[in-house]
Order: structure tokens, then sequence, then C-alpha cells
């Protein structure tokens, strides 16, 4: 069901077509265009650069569905979003995916109507301060002043674990990263905490990133996937398996350099059917055989996403930990493609 | 008697002597001095006062601007020319920011090739405001179209501008410069068509889509005419539906098959890529031009004999100024999508625009009801004599008056909307004061700088904001002198 | 005398609805109606049918949930534990708190400056001038934006101030820190605590309070009383009493008393650990929402009351002096008066925008309705629709107090017209 709004006074030019809340897929190919909502700006995840052109971990996402289902993935429209209005923005159908390093929790999964699809990045909970406090551990932290971000699970995690040691805190809140690493830096809070990988990224851009620690307490779980509306069980399908898909694309070997030649020749029946040599398993979602092809090919397979936006190469300089590949020790695993 | 007199005086001066200076304490710097500055001890204290506090301002910040960079392509590159040129512990500013970033406060993420269109948009609205703002004085007129000329036409030469839209600009600034010495009022017809080509420029795409917009007030008014040999009311009504029916049905369409027999297309520029002053103006603008008309029929509905009416608008306007913009911002952006059929979804900044258009017309209506309460009875009475039927009596005799006096009142809702447009940053919106100047700062080399974006937008917010006042205060005093 | 009678009464028709003008604006106001009530319950009918996609319901009964998150500054007792509403009765009354100190502060302010502005200094006027049209053409974010960085960047952190080599020291005879996290500032504390009387849920207001509060009233209807006797003595013989040693008594002593009696001292604060501990800790953020609002609202009460003054023609005064009235009660009896009636409806609305702009705390983190309501409350219990329509009726409800409260004391300086 699609419908035009028209308003007089600014013409055709700023109107988007409707989407539909029961057929994304549909509306999707229609507009020809991904809604993929993002952060307004998280180094290595989701940033604009000079000319506005995004990238980041979170972006690849986007970048991988727009390929599968629309065949380039550079018709994605980036839809910034804050803390406070990214959920809204996706049950209000103004986006069709959240790939907006958001944790996967119950009540966001049932009571917030979303469908977490996925995990593409295992995070947790942690706290940097500075060296010279000589604090080693987060249990020396009664009384101490801490930067949190507001609208996050993190300010729930800080507010349970203080309860449940019993220690005092006051809280710095803070509506984005950049402002939490201006406070922290001048001192106005002791610690900052968030996901590891951002304090990772934060204490990998400074200055003097030696006389700052990460203190060894992870406080949460903080499984960190791509979200879409409740109640569309078809698009959900298609933004899992994409996302599994590079998964997979990984653990076989298959990256953006090789797929090609592997889609020829190569003689596992895992690949082909990936690849879409053999089994047309895109029709089974409403797409074509290639779809997992296009949607490699777009920003490579999960472990070149990785090394590309946030790995050790990078600024951000994160090593895989948790999000190796299960095959070495980590949680990645991406569900047979069968 | 004088004559014995002047015998008994022993001396008599008969040159004029050269008049004595005034005591040194009654002229000069000093005169001016003592009454203006130290006429008693209250002022003495005061002007002390005044002196530490510019003494405090000037030993804090004048060698912070002194020292001004304005070239360099980092912060720490800023440092380290500021530390070679005057030395270690030096502290300067670093205005390289600005220099650097100058395309994206300004446009955002419009794409450059493009910078020449809201350019060009900007510089031809003076044409389109010249018949409404400027229309009192020729000498102003004149400066105002010519400077604007000028200064568009070379930024838009600077910004590579095609030659066609180059020669296109000239011709209407020039041609409105023409017209405006003699008849300034013919540049009205250009005003009403301004904003469906402003939003063209900016928004781009098929020329069709605006061209058909226009097309509905013609058919309603082709209606109003044909209909209007049986019956005036009948006529009102049948144009209002033929617009209506035109714009909700048919425009869309129309467009799109005229796009196909005669391509007038340039190319469309999404709204994600708006952002900086270019965002904050053009929701400002906006912002103004749709609620000064809605602002006026609220004012008439809150002042109307119609109980229904009356009380409708007292309480929109009181609700929408009961509650904080913010919170109609949050309406936008969370909200408006539940108030509307399921499967719609549009633009956040029209969705913007709207709220910010909504919260204004209620200051604004309450700003022009001044006016009208402000109007000598007599006005409306002398209407009535003359037998004008209500909206006549508003249109040529009531609103003319009453918006004049509320042109200071008008202006400065202005001011306020076009500071507000700055709140926008809390949808995730890139206005230049603190998304654009935070998305400077996410980028490793400009990691830290504050001080610097916040004078430089400031700064530019000052220039407008204080500009639109003076010449709210200019005409003020202008049209108080016709009255006379 | 011949019989004058009415013209009959046409017969009703139905055209009379559009051409009687009697009819038309009754016609036309139905019409306008029930296009308002249909638009609403397009409204409406659009946000059930929405809400029914997304499979959300329209209630309230998140408010009695467990908040889950903590507030930095609490006027009364709160704890992540607490309900949903708690934190917004939390987060109302740090909007409070903001709005009614920065309207005293912006009254007292303006004022001074409005003041100012006519001096006939000519520096000090200038000045003025140039800090009423900085503040007035600038966005109030940036302002407050700036304030806070000031805060953040200038000042120094609390481990400055410790040690033998302190970088920083404590100001008004070590009472007060300033820090770039808060102003640690002492706390009134007693010898002789009398308790605290609960009021359940747990407010508690301490009995000396209360004692203080009686005592001050009390006295000021005492001072009342004492005006009205010496009124009456000068009206029956024409000498008026001495009556402020006494006003000052009433007013001083018994509060004096109290503070002996309850041994009340200032207890200042003191570093430990990483923080400020035993005073109150005025968040930075307050400080810099209230110093904000406080510069950019009364710059704009400036302009009014150097309008206000400049309303009451010269002859006022002139006709003053000339009854011989002295100048501190001309301007008490004869242009404030005249002044406060210009000055007080725009005076109003000043008002209403400093609470509204009191929004924008979120900006420095300082949790009002906005930001525990509207803010961390909305975002994690997803009760957007809810959560702002109780925040616009909150808003709206203070609104409409203000005003209405101001509107009462319009009416009495107004000048009675007859």
């Amino acid at each position: 069901m699609r419908k035009t709004v028209f308003l007089g006074t600014v013409a055709a030019a700023s109107m988007v077509a409707g989407i539909g809340m029961a057929d994304t897929l549909a509306d999707v190919k229609a507009r020809g265009e991904l809604n993929c909502g993002v952060n307004t700006g998280l180094a290595g995840f989701a940033a604009p650069d000079a000319n506005g052109n995004w990238t980041g971990f979170d972006v690849a996402i986007c970048k991988a569905v727009a390929a599968a289902v629309l065949g380039d993935p550079s018709k994605v429209k980036y839809v910034p979003t804050t803390g406070q209005t990214r959920f809204t923005a996706l049950s209000s159908g103004e986006v069709d995916v959240l790939a907006r390093n958001s944790t996967w929790t119950f009540s966001r999964d049932t009571d917030l109507r979303l469908d977490f699809v996925g995990v593409n990045y295992y995070d947790g909970q942690g706290f940097m301060v500075r060296k010279d406090l000589g604090v080693t551990s987060a249990k020396e932290l009664e009384g101490a002043t801490i930067c949190i971000q507001t609208g996050t699970t993190t300010e729930l995690n800080l507010a349970d674990y203080f309860r449940a040691n019993n220690m005092n805190y006051q809280p710095v809140n803070i509506d984005s990263n950049a402002e939490g690493e201006q406070q922290y830096m001048a001192g106005a809070c002791d610690a900052y905490t968030t996901d590891a990988s951002g304090l990772a990224a934060t204490r990998a851009a400074f200055a003097d990133p030696e006389n700052h620690i990460i203190l060894p307490e992870i406080i949460s779980k903080e499984p960190l996937g791509p979200a879409v509306r409740h109640g569309d069980s078809n698009w959900g399908d298609i933004v899992r398996w994409t996302l599994y898909a590079l998964i997979a694309a990984e653990e076989y070997g298959i990256t953006s350099k090789n797929i090609e030649e592997l889609a020829k020749s190569s003689q596992n029946p895992e690949v082909q059917r990936l690849l879409g040599t053999t089994d047309n398993l895109g029709a089974m979602i409403g797409l074509d055989a290639e779809w997992a092809k296009r949607a490699i090919l777009a920003s490579g397979n999960y472990g070149e996403i990785f090394a590309a936006n946030i790995g050790e190469q990078t600024p951000i300089g994160l090593a895989r930990g948790l999000n190796a590949q299960w095959t070495q020790g980590g949680l990645m695993y991406a569900m047979p493609f069968r | 008697m004088s004559e014995t007199h002047a015998q008994t005086v022993a001396f008599v001066r008969d040159t004029m002597l050269a008049p004595e200076p005034p005591p040194v304490a009654e002229s000069g710097a000093v005169k001016w001095l003592r009454e203006n500055l130290f006429s008693g001890p209250v002022n003495t204290v005061l002007t002390l006062l005044g002196v530490a506090i510019i003494w405090f301002l000037v030993s804090h910040f004048w060698d912070w601007f002194a020292h001004s960079v304005w070239n360099a392509s980092s912060l720490n590159e800023c440092r380290q020319i500021i530390i070679e040129t005057w030395g270690e512990g030096a502290r300067g500013a670093c205005f390289a920011v600005i220099r650097e970033r100058w395309n994206q406060y300004m446009f955002g993420f419009y794409p450059s090739a493009l910078y020449w269109r809201p350019t060009m948009a900007f510089g031809l609205m003076f044409v389109a405001l010249a018949p409404v703002l400027f229309s009192e004085s020729l000498k102003i007129r004149r400066t105002v179209l010519v400077v604007t000329a000028v200064v568009t036409l070379w930024a838009m030469v600077q910004l590579n501008a095609p030659g066609a839209w180059l020669v296109f600009a000239a011709i209407v600034l020039v041609g409105g410069l023409a017209i405006s010495e003699r008849h300034v009022s013919w540049l009205l017809i250009f005003s009403v068509l301004y904003p469906l080509l402003g939003v063209w420029f900016l928004w781009g795409g098929s020329l069709w889509g605006p061209i058909m917009v226009l097309v509905g007030p013609l058919l309603g008014w082709a209606a109003w005419t044909l209909v209007g040999r049986f019956s005036a009311l009948l006529a009102t009504v049948a144009a209002i539906v033929v617009t209506l029916l035109w714009w909700l049905m048919f425009a869309s369409r129309a467009a799109a098959d005229a796009e196909g027999l005669l391509s007038l297309a340039i190319p469309f520029v999404r709204s994600d890529q708006f952002g900086g002053f270019l965002l904050a103006i053009t929701i400002g603008v906006a912002g103004i031009a749709l609620s000064l008309p809605l602002g006026i029929i609220l004012a008439l509905a809150r002042r109307s004999d119609m109980f229904l009416i009356k009380s409708m608008a007292v309480i929109f306007i009181e609700f929408i100024r009961g509650v904080p913009l913010i919170a109609l911002l949050f309406v936008a952006s969370l909200l408006l999508n539940y108030f509307l059929p399921p499967s719609t979804n549009f633009d956040i900044i029209l969705r913007v625009i709207i709220m910010v258009t909504l919260f204004s017309a209620a200051y604004m209506a309450e700003v022009i009801r001044g006016g009208l309460a402000a109007l000598p009875r007599g006005q409306y009475e002398a209407a009535d004599a003359l037998g004008l039927d209500y909206w006549k009596a508003q249109r040529l005799i009531v609103l003319p008056q009453a918006l004049k006096i509320s042109i200071p009142g008008i202006v400065s809702t202005f001011i306020g909307m076009f500071k507000d447009t700055t709140l926008v940053t809390f949808v995730g919106l890139y206005e230049p004061l603190k998304s654009m100047s935070d998305a400077v700062r996410a980028n490793i080399a400009w990691k830290g700088i504050y001080w610097e974006p916040f004078i430089f937008v400031g700064f530019i917010f000052f220039i407008i904001c204080f500009g639109m006042s003076r010449y709210s205060m200019y005409l003020e005093r202008r049209l108080r002198r016709d009255h006379r | 005398m011949a019989d004058v009678s009415a013209p009959a009464e046409p017969p009703f028709r139905l055209s009379m609805l559009i051409y009687d003008r009697r009819y038309r604006s009754m016609t036309f106001q139905v019409i306008v109606f029930i296009l308002v009530m249909a638009a609403a319950w397009w409204l409406v009918n659009n946000t059930i049918r929405n809400l029914a996609v997304l499979g959300k319901d329209f209630n309230f009964g998140f408010l009695f949930q467990r908040a889950g998150y903590d507030i930095p500054q609490t006027p009364i007792p709160y704890t992540s534990d607490d309900t949903h509403l708690r934190a917004t009765i939390v987060g109302l009354l740090n909007t409070l708190i903001v709005s009614i100190l920065g309207c005293i502060a912006a009254t007292v302010l303006g004022v001074a400056v409005g003041v100012a502005r006519l001096s006939n200094n000519w520096l000090f006027a200038r000045l003025m001038t140039v800090f009423v049209e900085a503040f007035r053409n600038m966005p109030l974010l940036l302002w407050i934006l700036i304030i806070y960085a000031i805060f953040t960047e200038i000042l120094p952190p609390p481990n400055a101030y410790r040690g033998e080599d302190a970088t920083a020291s404590m100001i008004f005879f070590d009472n007060v820190a300033l820090t770039n996290r808060y102003t640690a500032i002492p706390t009134l504390a007693m010898t002789n605590d009398p308790g605290s009387l609960d009021l359940g849920a747990r407010i508690t207001f301490n009995w000396a309070t209360i004692a203080f509060v009686v005592v001050l009233v009390g006295g000021w209807f005492v001072r009342r009383a004492i005006l009205a006797w010496a009124q009456r003595v000068q009206d029956a013989t024409g000498l008026r009493p001495r009556t402020w040693v006494m006003n000052l008594a009433v007013m001083t002593v018994p509060s004096l008393f109290l503070i002996f009696w309850f041994g009340l001292h200032l207890e200042a604060p003191e570093l430990r650990g990483f923080n400020f501990t035993g005073g109150i800790n005025v968040q930075n953020g307050l400080v810099a929402l209230w110093l904000a609002l406080t510069l950019y609202t009364a710059a704009f009460i400036a302009e009014i009351v150097r309008a206000g003054i400049l309303a009451v023609s010269k002859g006022q005064t002139e006709a003053a002096f000339a009854l011989g009235l002295r100048p501190r009660r001309t301007m008490k009896l004869v242009i404030l008066p005249q002044a406060l009636r210009v000055i007080i409806p725009p005076l109003i609305s000043q008002y209403l925008n400093l609470t509204k702009n009191s929004s924008l705390a979120i900006a420095v983190g300082y949790m009002d309705l906005r930001g525990t309501l509207g803010g961390t409350t909305l975002n994690q219990t997803g009760r957007e629709l809810e959560a702002i329509v109780l925040m616009m009726a909150i808003y709206w409800a203070l609104s409409m107090i203000i005003s209405a409260g101001m509107n009462i004391f319009n009416a009495r300086v107004k000048l009675k017209e007859r």
C-alpha cells in the first residue's frame, strides 16, 4: 500500500513516497533506495566525511543490504539518528534498517517492537580512567564522577553495577560521544564509561593514549546488531541472512578479491549455494540468486569490513576478540546456508 | 546724567579684551569626561567598573585573538605555528578550522558542484523581498539590489556556476533593479513566484513540479470567474475545491507526464544533504514565509465575533505558546508519523518546517492581534460606513495599517525563530552551531577545538539578527513619520 | 396614534443560511468547526491505526515501573530503584528550580541593565548596549554551550585542590570550591537538630525549616500591623511614629533566636576521595544553564524596562517635582506605577520564555523534565507518544499557572480606568 502525500509548498522534490508497514521489501524496491538509520557520528562505526560520504562498520551493513536488495551498494539514504530518536525512526517507518550499534535486549526486542536480526559486534561496557588516578579496578571508583551517555543501556548498567556493589557515584550526563570525550579530557569526570569498543576508539584518538587505561572490568554484555521492525518477517530474514552471508563468507574464505573466481570454480557446495551458483536460495527470500554475492562485494566479507573500519590497522585498533569466527575461538557463527 | 558720570570715572576701557578660554574643567575633553563619566560618585564608580570590565576582557582575550592562525590543516599544526611565531607558551586562536571547513559550515553536505544554486537562490531572495521590505525608500532599495547583484554574481563565478545560469541570475538581478527604479510593485509578481523558484533551486528535480503547483491556484481562479457569475459564495467554494483537487489528485501525475514530454530537470539534491547555515536559513526563511499568512488568519480568527472560530484560535495559540519549541520538534521527529496515515512518511526537514511554522505562527498571531487592537476604532467604523464587506475592509483598510504597526514585533518574532533554528540539532539535523561543530570535531585533525567554531557561528548569527533588528528599527521610524 | 406594527418576519428559507448575514456567520462557523473536528478525528484515527499496526497501546502504566537510571541532582530523594513517575517529578522540580532562580536573577539584572542603559554615564551605557545586543542577537543555545564550556575548560578539576602544592584554592574563607564539575558550597548544619516532618514518599521537611518559615511569615504580618498602626496614629495626630526599629526587630530577632537555638552553622565541603563531600555540590550544568538563561533573558528584560521608563512622559516627572516630591518618592509614586503598566505584560512572556527555554538543559546534561520524562524515560520505555503528550501537558500547565499568576499581579498594578 503506497500513498503519496502532496504538499503544495515544498513540491514533489522533497517528498519521499510512503513506506508500507507490511512489505518493506516491495517498498524498498519501489523506492529504489534503502533508508538506513545510523549514528550521527561515531568514528569507525558510522560517520560522514567532509563530503557527506558515510563510512564505518555499521554503514557496511547498510551497503550490503542495499547491494543484496537493490543491486547497488550506493543506493542508501543514511538517516542520522540520535540515541533518542533511533527506535522511533525505525518503528515509524522512517528507516528500513537500524544499524546503529544498538544493544539487543529483551525489552527492546519485545516491548519496543523491534526485531534484532543478529549480532555484528559483541561488546561489553567498560571504564576508562587517567593513569595518574592510581585506580586499577572499577571497584575502586567509590564516590567518583562518571561521564555517561544518556538514553543508552550503559546508563542502566552503570546504575545497576554501582548499586550491586553498594557504591556511590555522581553521573555526568552527556548526549554524544564527542561531548563525553571533551568532558573526560577536561577532567570534568574521573571515569568515562561506554562500550569497550567505543572506549578503545576514543583512547586511540587521544594525543597521549599511554596516560589513560581501560579498567579490566567489563560490567555488561552488549551484543550490538542491526534491527528491523517487528512484524515483517521476510524483511527481517533478508537483513539477517545478509549479515550471515558476510560472516559465512569469511568462514569459507570468500573475499571481495576472489569472489568472482570462487563463484565460477569453487567445488564447495556451501560456497556454491551461498554465491548462487547452485540452488536459488535468493528466491526463498524474494531476491535473485546472486544477492549474497553482491552483498559480499559491497565492502567485503565480515573480516574485511572489520579490518577496514575498526581493525588493528586502523586508528581505532580493535582486536577481533569475541568477534572472531567460531573456528578461531570467537562467537561469530553464521547459520548454515542450506 | 551720563555725561557727568562719564567724567567721574577714572578709567574707561576702549578696546575689547580677547575672550578668556573657558576653565579647563568646562571645555573640551575634560568637560566631556566630567559630564559623561565622572559627574558624581555613583557615576565615577560605574565608570571605573566599566573600565575594569573592558580591561578584564582585553587582557584575557586580546593575545588569544591577536595570535590567530588562519592557515593550517589541523589543530596540532595550528599550535605548532603559534609556538613558532609567538614563542613557547603563547596562546592563540585557530581560525584555520573555519577556513578549512567553510563550505561545510555554509552548505553542509550539499554537492560541491552545485553550491552556486543555494547561493543564487539566496541572492534572488532579495529581489523578491524588495517590493515587500524595501518599498519605502528608493535609495535603500537601490543600494541593497546593487550590492546583492554584485555579490551574488561574484560568488556564483567563484563557485563555477554554469554560464547559462549566470546569465539567468544576471538578468533577474539587473532586471529587478531596473524595474524597482520605476514600478517596484511590479516586482510583487516575482515575490509570489519566488517560493516555488527557491524550492526548485535548492532541491532541484523537475521544474514541472513547481509549475504544476502553481497551476492549482490558476485553475481555482478560472473556476472562481466561471462560477462567479452565479454566486459569489459558490465561486469561492469552487475555487478552493478545484485548487485542492488539483494539488492532491492531479498535480504530481501531470508534472511527471510533462517531464516525460519536455525535460526541465536539474540535478536533484536530497534533504539529508542540507546542513550548516544553508539548513538554518532554509528552515528560517520557509518558516517566516509560511507563518506570516497563518499568523494573520489566526489573529483575525481570534478577534472574530464568531464564538466557535474564536475559541478554536485561542486554544491553538495558547497551546502552542505554552509548550517549548523543543517539545514540538520532538513531535515532528517522533510523533508526526503517528498522526499521518500508516503508510506515509516524509522528509524530516519538511516536518521540522511545519512545526517551526506552527510555533512562530502562534507568536505572530499575538503580535498582529496587538497591531489590530492598536488601530483606532474609527478605522473599522469608517470601513463599515463605506459599505465594505468583512474581507474587503480587512484587505483595504485594516490589515495594511495593522501590519505596519506590528512590523517591529513581526521582525523580532522572525529573529527569535531564526535563532531557534539551532534547536534542530536535537532531532539529528546538521545545523551549524552544535551538530556541524561536533561533526568537525569528530575528525581527529580538529579534535578539541571549541571556541573558534562557537565564535564564528555566533558572529554570523549576530550579523544576520542585528541587521534585521536595525532595519526594523529604521522602518519603524520611517513609518511613524508617514503617519504624522 | 397609528399603530406601527413591525413588518412581518420573512419565513425562514434554507438559502438564508448563505445569504442572510445573521445566519451566514453561523453556517460558516459550523462548517469550519466540522472541518476542524474532522481533521482532529482523522489524526486520532491515524494514531490508533498506527498504534495497532505497531502492536502498541496507549497507557501510562510505564510511569509505575522501575526507572533504573540515576539523576545527578535530585531535590527530593531518588535512587535508580524508584519509579519513572518519581523521576518525572524530580525532573519537574529541577525545571522549576532553574526557572525560578532564572526569573529572579534575570529580573534583577534586567532592571539594573535597563536603568544603566539610560544612565548618563557614557561608557557604562555603551557597555550595557553591547551586552544587550550581544545576548539578544545570538542563539541561546550558543550561550549555554559557551558558558558550560568555560566552566569545563577553565575551572580546575577537584583534584587540583589536593595536597601541599595544590594549584587551586577555595574561596570565601575556604567555604566554596569552584571546580569543573560542580560548585561545592557549604551546607547548613545544626548542632541541635529538631528532626524532620515526614510527609511520606520519602519527602521530609526539617522542623527547623518550618520554624523559620513560620517566624518569617509571622514577622511579615506583624510588620503589616505595625505599619497600619503607624498610619492610624498619623491620621489621628499628623505625626508618623518611627517604625523602622520595630520592623527590623520583628523581622530579625526571632530568626536570630532560632539560629542560636538550633545551633545553625555552615559546614564547608571537604575533598575526600575523588570529590568534595560534606557540602552541597551544585552541578555545573545547573549553574551554566541558570547563568545563560539569566543573561539571555536579562537582555530582553532590560529592553522592556528601558522602553517602559521611556514611555512615561517627562511631564510626569516635572509635575511630581512641582508638587515637591523628592526624586525617590517621584520614582516610587509616579514613574514606577506608570512604567509597570507597560513593563508587566511583556515581562510575563519573558518569564514564560525562560521557563520554556529551560528545556535546553539537555545540552548541559542537567536533568530537567525534558531530560527525565522526555529523555531517558522515553528512551528506555519506548513510550514516545505517552511521554511527549504528558511532557507537553505539564509544560502547558506550568505556562498557564505562571501567566495566570502574573495576570493577577498585572490586574493589581493596572491603571484603574474609569
